[in-house]
């Protein structure tokens, strides 16, 4: 079997006395993609942080494509050129138009002349029915269409990785499904991803393995079959149980 | 609810086809005509509070009985408008010094703004350097610090150092200011939310890339009011330089009072402070109040 995308063994990640995450390790193999659930406070966002090395680490190893990212001495920003994340506020940049947040980094970073970037955002935002807001600022567009430029703003770099954290959970239900078919759409088209999210039913479908985080530890994974549908630990049972209680399933 | 709820982009043009056939209702045309009644009667109410206040300050003022041997001495017009051409010259000095001074000011206190944030382990010292320079600047009164680089940088007859009470006087505006707009600076940096700058640093931006393209551009727009703000006290405070034998504005009336013993060159310098001052502040208060409601928009989103 090819080298994993991504591979994470015996992480820990603390906050002074507070353990958020420990002996977390999956691997993530290209083409596929990896879904975290857990309640509030598992320690999702901050694992997808830590991929990203915007926190630190406390122990264990993350490797990208074989590569060693969690050794101190290599290089932040060259890693995170490989890297797509997209947060669950968004944060576009507001005073930038739809097109300069999308073509930022591919200039900056990549070189790329402005024309080649545009013409490439165009491309992405038509792909994404988002052509017509190429020009309009964050504000002038809905939640579901802020996050939709934020997914397309971290695809302009060619990531091997996508990172979404929560990706829909500051969209009101009709918006959820828009930004949700944006990524399937990606899955589709063989993005590898790791996704955390609350959606379980999107979990079900865009899985190829669910992991369940409970106080900072994964305590069971498998195919999203099994372990939403058949789980056998009493703790992801008892989440699932109150998930499905809200009327999230 | 509708649940095939269009997007609002696409929605806006039906809106506005709807507005074109709609007629206020009856209600409406009678709260319009309450409505314009009250208006009516509030502009009413304000020039009557604005007539007889005004007219009561004013009538206190000329009936006052040294009124007219004030009038004499503070508003000798004939006198005002001969020795203008000598306070106008004198204020081209101001302008000019304005322009060096407020360059040098936006650089230096930029760099500054900038150390201070920084959190470059290399940088320390001259955060460290930066922030002593922050706080002394800010608490020692302008005018010493005029008194002390224009007279005591020549005292110490350093070769090389220059004896230009201009330049001298610059310098010290200059020391000065930097420190209050680098405070101004470091402020909006500040609050612009480190989210911005994980999802720059996300996207493969340096921190140098994200403060150049993300953070500052951001900060500079929330702190425009302010540093105008600090630009009308710059105008303003270039007057100080006079002190030191500057012929600026404030100089040049002072030398024309000290010929006639008559103070109208004094209010002649005030009336041209006042001609650019004024127009300034009024352009302030505007851009904040468009700043502010630029923020509350984006409060609503």
């Amino acid at each position: 079997m090819s080298t994993p995308v991504l591979e994470v063994s015996g992480l820990r990640k603390s906050f002074g006395k507070d353990v958020v995450l420990q002996e977390i390790s999956f691997k993530v193999p290209v083409h596929t993609a990896t879904v975290f659930i857990g309640s509030s406070g598992s320690g999702k966002s901050t694992l997808l942080r830590c991929i990203n090395l915007l926190d630190g680490i406390d122990d264990g190893v993350i490797n990208l494509d074989g590569e060693e990212i969690s050794d101190p001495r290599i290089d932040a920003d060259k890693v995170r050129r490989k890297l797509g994340m997209v947060f669950q506020s968004f944060n576009l940049f507001p005073h930038m138009s739809v097109i300069d947040n999308i073509t930022l980094s591919p200039i900056r970073v990549q070189g790329v002349s402005k024309d080649e970037a545009r013409s490439k955002a165009e491309e992405l935002l038509s792909r994404f029915d988002l052509l017509e807001k190429a020009d309009q600022f964050p504000d002038r567009l809905s939640g579901g269409q802020q996050q939709r430029v934020a997914i397309i703003r971290s695809l302009a770099l060619k990531p091997r990785l996508l990172l979404l954290d929560e990706v829909t959970s500051a969209l009101d239900p009709v918006l959820v499904n828009e930004v949700l078919s944006t990524v399937r759409d990606l899955k589709h088209e063989g993005m590898t991803m790791v996704i955390a999210t609350h959606e379980m039913g999107f979990a079900k479908q865009v899985a190829d393995e669910v992991c369940f985080l409970h106080q900072g530890r994964i305590v069971e994974f498998g195919p999203p079959n099994e372990v939403l549908e058949n789980p056998s630990d009493a703790r992801t049972k008892d989440f699932l149980k109150r998930v499905h209680e809200a009327g999230r399933l | 609810m509708d649940s095939t709820a269009p997007e609002p982009g696409s929605r806006a043009s039906s809106h506005s086809q709807e507005i074109v056939h709609w007629q206020p209702s009856a209600l409406e045309q009678s709260r319009r005509k309450i409505r314009s009644e009250q208006n009516r009667k509030n502009i009413l109410i304000a020039t009557a509070s604005s007539v007889l206040v005004l007219g009561t300050l004013l009538t206190i003022l000329v009936t006052s009985p040294g009124f007219e041997s004030l009038s004499d001495t503070f508003f000798a017009w004939a006198y005002g408008v001969e020795i203008l051409p000598k306070v106008i010259l004198g204020f081209t000095t101001n302008i000019m010094l304005t322009i060096i001074a407020g360059t040098c000011v936006s650089i230096f206190g930029l760099i500054l703004a900038l150390t201070r944030t920084s959190r470059s382990p290399a940088l320390t010292p001259f955060r460290i350097l930066a922030t002593i320079y922050v706080d002394v600047f800010r608490g020692v009164p302008m005018l010493l610090i005029i008194l002390l680089v224009g007279f005591g940088i020549p005292a110490l007859r350093l070769p090389g150092f220059t004896k230009n009470v201009l330049i001298l006087g610059t310098t010290a505006v200059v020391i000065t200011y930097s420190a209050y707009v680098a405070e101004v600076l470091r402020s909006g940096i500040l609050t612009v939310h480190p989210s911005q700058r994980a999802a720059a640093r996300s996207l493969g931006l340096s921190n140098f890339q994200t403060l150049r393209h993300v953070v500052l551009p951001q900060a500079l727009r929330r702190v425009t009011p302010p540093l105008l703000n600090d630009l009308v006290a710059l105008i303003k405070d270039t007057g100080l330089v006079s002190i030191l034998g500057v012929t600026d504005a404030v100089r040049a009336a002072q030398i024309s009072t000290s010929r006639s013993f008559n103070y109208t060159p004094y209010v002649m310098a005030a009336i041209l402070f006042l001609m650019v001052t004024v127009p300034l502040t009024r352009f302030t208060d505007r851009t904040m109040r468009r700043a502010i409601e630029r923020q509350n928009a984006q409060g609503l989103a």
